[in-house]
């Protein structure tokens, strides 16, 4: 990791002037280090992706994208990820095109901007933060979509990992959930849908929001309006936790206990996603499916 | 997600197309959900030059019985609407239809609408205008609410409906006629109103209905945010005046209480609704001559004070009931933090404008004398001295055995508490005032040519990261992230293990203010005056407080308050979640140090050379 960074910030260490300094000793810095985080293996990410057209529908208007990158050697290790998954607009024209539209020119810029850092290309530090990079990632998807699909709409969860930092960008009602250690699943993501709003606003029950009629309708979406804000953060990758990007045909249809009951008695990730998807399907499919499922070792 | 309506454009008509053997298309002046709005002339005025405005609606319902309802109710609306005699209401002349498109041929209004004033103007619309057009508005919707046997709800208030004359008078255009071709197809329908209350989601479209898209019109052309591209119904989450503070408190009341949430605690009607605007309009008229009060300001009493020699720049510290500050008289203070009384005093060859560090019954400090001073918290008494080689204007940071101190010699000093002796001096590009943070096993630290380092127990290297221009802030590591600011006028917030940024926040202006972090709120100071709160994960602003000259002293949290001075020579007091100001406190001087929060007493030092100490 370390040469990689140094590469990233490219200056020499500074000499240091060894004759009037005494170093801690050995001793001291042993213990400090060795303290509770001691490190040991290399950390790496690992994912998996389910998906399915569901039992109702003809057209599979989702779309998945998984890139999971590992750069270890003797300095030092990062791992890089990203992810996303898109739900297009059966409401309006050619979702499917505005999905794949939108994983493609997402992906696309981010990694054309990490490519001459990840291997080191370029001397210079990357001066831009990892929020805007995806935020200008999610323009970019705007303005292709606007300009191929005109009309059409996506929703848009993507997840941008490095190292322990998990940096999400987010628009319409397809989720992130982080599953933690401790067994608790929570999404980290909030849905830019009518239902959602009113519930959060205590106009109508958790009951209530499951069976409302306009349960699909979102007030922020990838292709459509000017001036799209998508919701973007930054938060710490949980330890041995799991980070689950999913579309509403499985969120939709499946509850979180019965989510985290499933993952759980999966014997792994890709195994996990099978059943996700299995189970969804199991409760009728009326809606596309997709699942990825993250863990960051080590 | 379900099938829905179609939306494609569909194609406009050409100019110098005849409608009806009677309108010339000129050309388009409005796209709309369901057609286009054409500016025709009217050809049975061959002498004169009558314009008309044509509205073109598209059937597009394949149903042919569902379509020809869907004629027979535009015919039914277009007749009722023909009735109406309003001058804020355009005059109908004429409608009909052909293949799969219906007309309405309108009055031409000579304006512009409200959207596009809006997005036209650079600045905000003025109170006065915006107010203005707001009583025309309840005068047309009081009209078409009281029209009998059956309220007209006009149900799509909006800027984009709302036409500005030439005369500056507000017309209406857009009487939902349109929404009659709208084929009630379940679906992922996008871009909900913004402007409409959440009880029309439900079907239910009254005269309240409108009360609220009126206020939510209002609240735009106000605010210039469009509720479109915001959370629905959340206009109690953004008052008018947090986003332009002109607007008076009477019209932001005025505009809030048409947009409750609630349909009870709305105006009753429009009519009501414009005497509220009236009165808005009539008070402030009066209340722009008087000057604001200053009640808050003159209630907050100081505990004690204390006068120093000279000017204090630093920030206090406290250890078991003593604080302890520095003055620019050169001089250490140890005063009793309860009642000001003077314990010690330590002289130093230099000014002193940091923090004191206290441990373990000694307080560590640095001098412009180029010395860290070690003194005895109770004797007042030399424990040891430290040398380094240029003025020390960083505030010790003891962590591990050692004091971690910069020095405008460019280095960064690890020192042992025990000999005095440096454990390793860290070399960087230029002078080092930031305050070191210590976490993650790594000292964080940045200088006054912008770099920023990273630097392990042994003195090595980490990883380096470099700000446009000179880092004095001091960081703070919070969840990971390491946040700091910088003279480049930016807040950055990196990884904490590997330097990459995480975000970037552009502050108005340069800033030398050390960040405070409670919870998912970040705070910081610059140079044009302002105090920001950014959310952590989201590097969102949550809010800002314009004081009235640069910030230079660092914020502090305290229970739910934020504590921060400024060069105005005011220490404030505000609310940590929402920025509101709870008290403030004028001192004689300009304030470039911090404050210090201890027992709910907030004690401040200031350059008129006194230190205060005040109730938070
Ligand atoms: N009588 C008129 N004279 C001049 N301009 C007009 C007239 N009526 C409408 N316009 C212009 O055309 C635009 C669209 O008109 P209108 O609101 O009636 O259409 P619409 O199809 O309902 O659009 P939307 O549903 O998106 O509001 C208006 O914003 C205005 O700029
Ligand atoms: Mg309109």
């Amino acid at each position: 990791m370390l040469d990689f960074f140094r590469k990233l910030f490219k200056k020499p260490a500074p000499r240091q002037d060894t004759a009037t300094t005494a170093p801690l000793d050995e001793q001291q810095i042993q213990s400090i280090i060795s303290g509770p985080s001691a490190r040991s293996d290399i950390q790496q990410l690992i994912s998996a992706c389910g998906q399915s057209v569901g039992k109702q529908r003809d057209l599979n208007e989702d779309s998945i994208l998984a890139i999971t990158a590992t750069l270890a050697g003797n300095s030092g290790n990062t791992p890089f990820g990203l992810y996303i998954v898109a739900d297009g607009m059966g409401g309006h024209q050619f979702g499917e095109v505005a999905s794949n539209t939108a994983i493609r020119t997402v992906a696309g810029t981010i990694m054309r901007k990490f490519h001459p850092y990840l291997f080191n290309l370029k001397p210079e530090p990357l001066d831009e933060s990892l929020q805007e990079i995806i935020l200008s990632a999610v323009g970019e998807a705007q303005k292709t979509i606007q300009r191929e699909a005109p009309g059409s709409g996506t929703t848009l969860t993507a997840a941008l990992i490095l190292g322990q930092q998990v940096t999400i960008a987010h628009v319409g009602d397809s989720r992130a959930y982080m599953i933690y250690a401790d067994g608790r699943i929570e999404p980290v993501t909030r849905d830019h849908s009518l239902v959602k709003r009113l519930e959060e606003l205590g106009h109508i029950s958790p009951d209530e929001a499951a069976n409302y009629p306009h349960r699909n309708v979102l007030y922020r979406a990838l292709g459509q309006g000017e001036g799209l804000e998508p919701d973007i953060f930054t938060i710490p990758f949980p330890s041995a936790g799991t980070l689950m990007l999913c579309s509403d045909g499985l969120w939709g249809v499946v509850s979180e206990q019965d989510v985290l009951h499933t993952f759980r008695e999966s014997p792994n990730l890709q195994r996990a996603c099978q059943n996700l998807v299995a189970s969804a399907n199991a409760a009728g499919g009326p809606d596309n499916i997709s699942v990825v499922l993250i863990q960051l070792l080590g | 997600m379900d099938d829905g309506n179609n939306s494609t454009p569909r194609r406009q008509l050409q100019a110098g197309t005849t409608l009806s053997q009677r309108y010339l298309i000129q050309e388009v002046i409005g796209v709309g959900g369901m057609g286009s709005v054409y500016r025709a002339r009217d050809l049975h005025f061959p002498n004169v030059v009558k314009l008309v405005a044509v509205k073109e609606m598209i059937n597009l319902a394949p149903d042919p019985l569902v379509r020809q309802t869907i004629v027979q109710n535009f015919e039914r609306e277009a007749n009722l609407l023909a009735t109406l005699n309003h001058p804020s209401i355009p005059r109908i002349y004429d409608y009909f239809s052909q293949d799969d498109r219906s007309y309405l041929v309108l009055e031409f209004i000579h304006g512009k609408d409200l959207e596009a004033i809006i997005t036209d103007t650079d600045g905000f619309l003025p109170e006065e205008q915006v107010l203005a057009w707001g009583i025309e508005l309840c005068d047309v919707l009081a009209y078409i609410h009281s029209h009998s046997p059956d309220p007209i709800i006009f149900r799509d208030m909006k800027p984009s409906n709302v036409m500005i004359n030439h005369n500056g008078d507000v017309i209406l255009v857009d009487f939902g006629i349109a929404k009659t071709f709208q084929t009630g197809v379940k679906g992922t329908m996008i871009g909900t109103e913004g402007y409409s209350p959440p009880e029309q989601y439900r079907g239910d479209a009254t005269p309240l209905a409108d009360i609220y898209a009126l206020g939510a019109t209002l609240h735009h052309a106000l605010t210039r945010r469009d509720p479109r591209l915001e959370p629905p119904f959340s206009f109690a989450e953004r008052p008018i005046r947090k986003m332009n503070p002109a607007v008076s408190i009477e019209l932001e009341t005025v505009i809030a209480t048409a947009l409750q949430y609630n349909v009870e605690e709305r105006f009753p009607s429009a009519a009501d609704m414009k005497d509220a605007l009236v009165s808005a309009g009539r008070k402030t008229g009066v209340l722009s001559h008087l000057p604001t009060s200053n009640l808050q300001a003159s209630a907050v009493k100081p505990l004690w004070t204390f006068t120093c020699e000279d000017e204090i720049r630093g920030t206090p510290a406290i250890h078991q009931g003593t604080l302890f500050i520095g003055s620019y008289d050169n001089n250490l203070y140890a005063l009793n933090a309860a009642d000001g009384k003077f314990l010690w005093k330590y002289p130093t060859d230099g000014g002193i404008v940091s923090r004191p560090g206290v441990y373990e019954g000694n307080v560590y400090f640095g001098s412009e004398d180029r010395r860290l001073h070690v003194v005895g918290a109770r004797s007042g008494k030399v424990v040891w001295t430290y040398y380094t080689d240029g003025p020390i204007r960083s505030s010790p940071r003891v962590a591990e055995g050692h004091v971690f101190i910069g020095s405008d010699d460019h280095h960064l000093h690890a020192v042992n508490l025990n000999t005095g002796r440096a454990a390793w001096k860290f070399e960087t590009s230029s002078s080092v005032r930031s305050t070191p943070f210590v976490a993650n096993e790594l000292v964080y630290v940045g200088n006054e040519s912008g770099d920023f380092y990273t630097i392990d127990f042994r003195g090595e290297m980490k990883w380096r990261f470099q700000a446009k221009r000179a880092i004095t802030s001091s960081p703070i590591v919070a969840g990971q992230a390491v946040y700091f600011g910088s003279m480049d006028s930016t807040l950055y917030a990196l990884d904490a293990r590997n330097g990459w940024i995480l975000w970037r926040f552009r502050l108005g202006k340069s800033s030398i203010v050390s960040p405070a972090v409670a919870e998912n709120i970040v705070i910081t100071g610059a140079a044009d005056g302002f105090i920001y709160a950014i959310e952590t994960q989201s590097a969102r602003e949550l809010w800002r407080f314009r004081t009235e000259h640069q910030v230079s002293g660092s914020p502090v949290i305290y229970k739910d308050s934020v504590y921060c001075g400024s060069v105005d020579g005011q220490i404030y007091c505000l609310e940590y979640r929402s920025g509101r100001l709870r008290w403030k406190y004028a001192t004689k001087g300009p304030i470039t140090g911090s404050p210090l929060v201890y027992d709910d007493i907030v004690y401040i030092g200031s350059t008129d050379h006194q230190v205060y100490a005040l109730l938070a």
